[in-house]
């Protein structure tokens, strides 16, 4: 407790006098990442263990250890359950000196854990969950939302659809708080752009038989089907659409859709699906190169959220180099001050309201013969620069941009 | 494809002739839907109510073996290319044999003992079978194609139906047939259920009861996998499908009185219907509706709607 309070006073010592707080140092000799996810649920395969191992690639490329301080990792599974996620995080936070806490997929969870870090004044990257809430009503100093948000996701999809001629929406909604987050940011950008919305449908979530919710769309006439759904939902929507020949009237519009999804589903079942993504392992050099390592461990493609992972852990551990501190506070404001450049994000910013700032891509899903490799199925479209999908500074609702 | 494409706001206000404010020809369709459904839930729930009438185990694991029958079918298909229709007659019958395994090992000593003990071993088997195919195959699941017999569809006027959603019913209702013929009308049918009411008077007659007992839960395991292999290409094969479906089932087997064959067939293709109208008068309740139904007769007839007062 002692030598916390001393580091403490000496980092807030070491800012005031401008210099980098070396003088702190990394609590108790160890830099200690904790890891909770969903590992054996329906997100399991987006995120779960290959998001633990993407973090463990991060320490390794960082050699391990800091100065001579040794880098660990702490998972856990927080079963989707939003109170085993806090109390998980507040027992490593007080009992395992805990330094940055990684928050998997799952909203309500990462809700959860955003408290508890920015009580504990320890840095917080959201990286699987969408609720936009993270870095609006409920921001915190210490939480980052990595990788993506119901906004951006609406933005991406909704505007690209309606560019391409689907005016008309009708929504397959998973009826809990992230698909009715989605429906209703799709529905306002599809309205802004001057479609228009025929009608929506609330499935229960993991409900096995779609077919008669898809009926119901097809019904309305719309030409566009918005998926509001998430892994074995959004699967099996996609299945029974194709079964019942809805595809041939309508067409899909995948809201949020990760690459474990398409593998799943195989191409046959998802040519021509729009989708929006913040990341691709086959968009540029230095991601193939990630991947193929990835591919080597799990014999399967990162999803983004796994990559994302990877960049968080390793931009913290940077950060942590840098300052030669592992003090929350001095932590942050240097992940604030300084870009992301890596795999995952080329210039990206983190806001003040601890949203990262960085472009996402419009991508269809490839046909069966444009295929040419395991796991090759996206086409890039279209580049979407940060602030066209995420929303002005001016939008946020967080009360840090207030003072 | 549908006949019309007028949003369902205005097909409100048209002639047509509805029901509650929705067109007859959409009700029909959701009612086709329900006895695709309802299908499963029979099955299903038929090696329930034989596992539970004959033998009074409380089956956990009967979503999971739902599950392996899936996985079976998908496993023969890509390591041995033995095609839908083998694995339609193989994997029922190798789930099977998994289910006699387990009831001559474990579950044999627990018939002595209060039910829950069973429930209690079979809820903790179905948790280490699922686990351990969620860590090889991951969560989100296989996939299995349609067989190229049945694909394709056919329009009825009110709706597009999939050849192989109709494929599903007939085959699910000739399995139940066959089951419940097999247990109430024949030679072999009396004597299991002789031999359930007092073993040792069958037992004196020279018939291997502990041997029925074994078959019994074979061809109950049995029909679980018949159902997976039927839901292998309109589901992801995948480690959570069981679990998804296995408390549905087990509340249609008590609505329709716990042990009853018959009821728990028709009360599985009912349930299945009623499910498909919610989905279009109140979605949100669509998962809800069946345990609902489950508290009304439970207070109102206690036995289930098909069960005998003891």
């Amino acid at each position: 407790m002692k030598l916390r309070t001393l580091s403490a006073a000496l980092a807030v010592a070491g800012l005031g006098f401008g210099l980098s707080a070396h003088a702190a140092g990394v609590s108790d000799d160890v830099i200690r990442i904790g890891f909770i996810t969903d590992m054996s649920g329906v997100y399991a395969d987006v995120d779960g263990n290959g998001g633990a191992d993407a973090i463990r690639m991060a320490i390794a490329d960082m050699g391990g250890e800091i100065n001579g301080k040794k880098i660990e990792l702490l998972t856990a599974d927080h079963q989707n359950k939003a109170d085993i996620a806090s109390a998980r995080a507040r027992d490593w936070f007080d009992t395992q000196n805990l330094d940055m806490l990684v928050g998997g997929t799952n909203s309500a969870t990462a809700l959860a854990m955003a408290g508890v870090a920015a009580e504990k004044k320890k840095p917080f990257m959201a990286i699987g969950p969408g609720s936009s809430l993270l870095t609006n009503d409920k921001c915190t100093p210490y939480t980052v939302h990595y990788a993506y948000n119901t906004t951006a996701l609406a933005n991406g999809t909704g505007s690209a659809v309606i560019r391409e001629g689907g005016k008309s929406w009708f929504f397959l909604t998973a009826d809990y708080a992230f698909g009715h987050s989605l429906e209703q940011d799709t529905a306002k950008v599809v309205k802004k752009d001057g479609g228009k919305v025929l009608g929506e449908v609330r499935a229960p979530l993991s409900t096995t038989d779609f077919s008669s919710f898809l009926l119901q769309a097809q019904s309305s006439g719309a030409q566009v089907l918005g998926l509001a759904n998430a892994g074995g939902d959004f699967i099996n929507s996609v299945k029974a659409a194709k079964e019942f020949g809805i595809t041939k009237t309508m067409k899909l519009a995948g809201l949020l859709v990760f690459i474990n999804d398409i593998h799943a589903l195989g191409l046959d079942n998802t040519a021509g699906l729009y989708l929006t993504t913040p990341w691709y392992w086959n968009q540029s050099e230095d991601s193939r190169a990630w991947s193929k390592r990835f591919f080597e461990k799990l014999n399967r493609a990162p999803s983004f959220v796994q990559a994302a992972d990877y960049s968080a852990a390793l931009n913290y551990l940077q950060a942590v180099k840098a300052t030669g501190t592992d003090d929350g506070d001095t932590i942050m404001q240097y992940l604030k001050s300084h870009k992301v450049n890596d795999m995952f994000a080329k210039d990206a910013t983190i806001r003040k309201d601890g949203l990262l700032m960085h472009h996402m891509y419009l991508a269809q899903v490839k046909r069966p013969d444009q295929s040419k490799a395991p796991w090759d199925y996206y086409n890039i479209v279209r580049e979407l620069p940060a602030e066209s999908v995420y929303g002005p500074e001016s939008a946020s609702t967080c009360p840090l941009l207030k003072g | 494809m549908l006949p019309s494409s007028v949003p369902v706001t205005r097909l409100c206000r048209s002639p047509m002739t509805e029901l509650f404010g929705v067109p007859i020809q959409a009700l029909l369709g959701q009612l086709l839907l329900g006895l695709v459904n309802g299908s499963f839930y029979a099955v299903l729930s038929l090696g329930l109510a034989i596992i539970f009438g004959l033998l009074n185990i409380i089956n956990f694991t009967h979503g999971a073996l739902y599950m392996l029958g899936a996985f079976v079918a998908w496993l023969g298909l890509q390591y041995l290319g033995l095609n839908y229709w083998v694995m339609l007659i193989v994997s029922p019958l190798v789930v099977g044999a998994f289910g006699i395994l387990l009831e001559r090992t474990l579950l044999r000593h627990l018939y002595k003992l209060d039910p829950l003990y069973g429930l209690l071993l079979t809820f903790g088997l179905a948790l280490i079978i699922e686990g351990l195919f969620r860590s090889i195959y991951g969560v989100s699941g296989q996939p299995y194609s349609t067989p190229a017999l049945l694909q394709g569809g056919v329009n009825l006027g009110f709706m597009y139906l999939p050849i192989y959603r109709a494929w599903v019913v007939v085959a699910s209702v000739l399995a139940c047939l066959l089951t419940w013929f097999l247990i109430e009308k024949t030679h072999l049918g009396a004597l299991l259920r002789a031999g359930t009411e007092n073993a040792k008077l069958v037992e004196a007659f020279g018939v291997n009861v502990p041997l029925m007992i074994s078959l019994t839960f074979g061809v109950g395991v049995g029909l679980a996998a018949f159902a997976g292999v039927l839901a292998a290409p309109i589901l992801q094969v995948s480690p959570l499908m069981g679990s998804n479906l296995i408390i549905v089932v087990f509340a249609v087997v008590v609505i329709g009185g716990m042990g009853s064959i018959l009821g728990s067939i028709v009360t599985g293709l009912g349930l299945g219907i009623v499910e498909g109208f919610t989905k279009v008068f109140w979605p949100e309740a669509s998962s809800t509706v069946v345990f609902i139904i489950m508290v009304i007769v439970l207070l109102l007839r206690p036995a289930g709607l098909f069960g005998k007062e003891s």
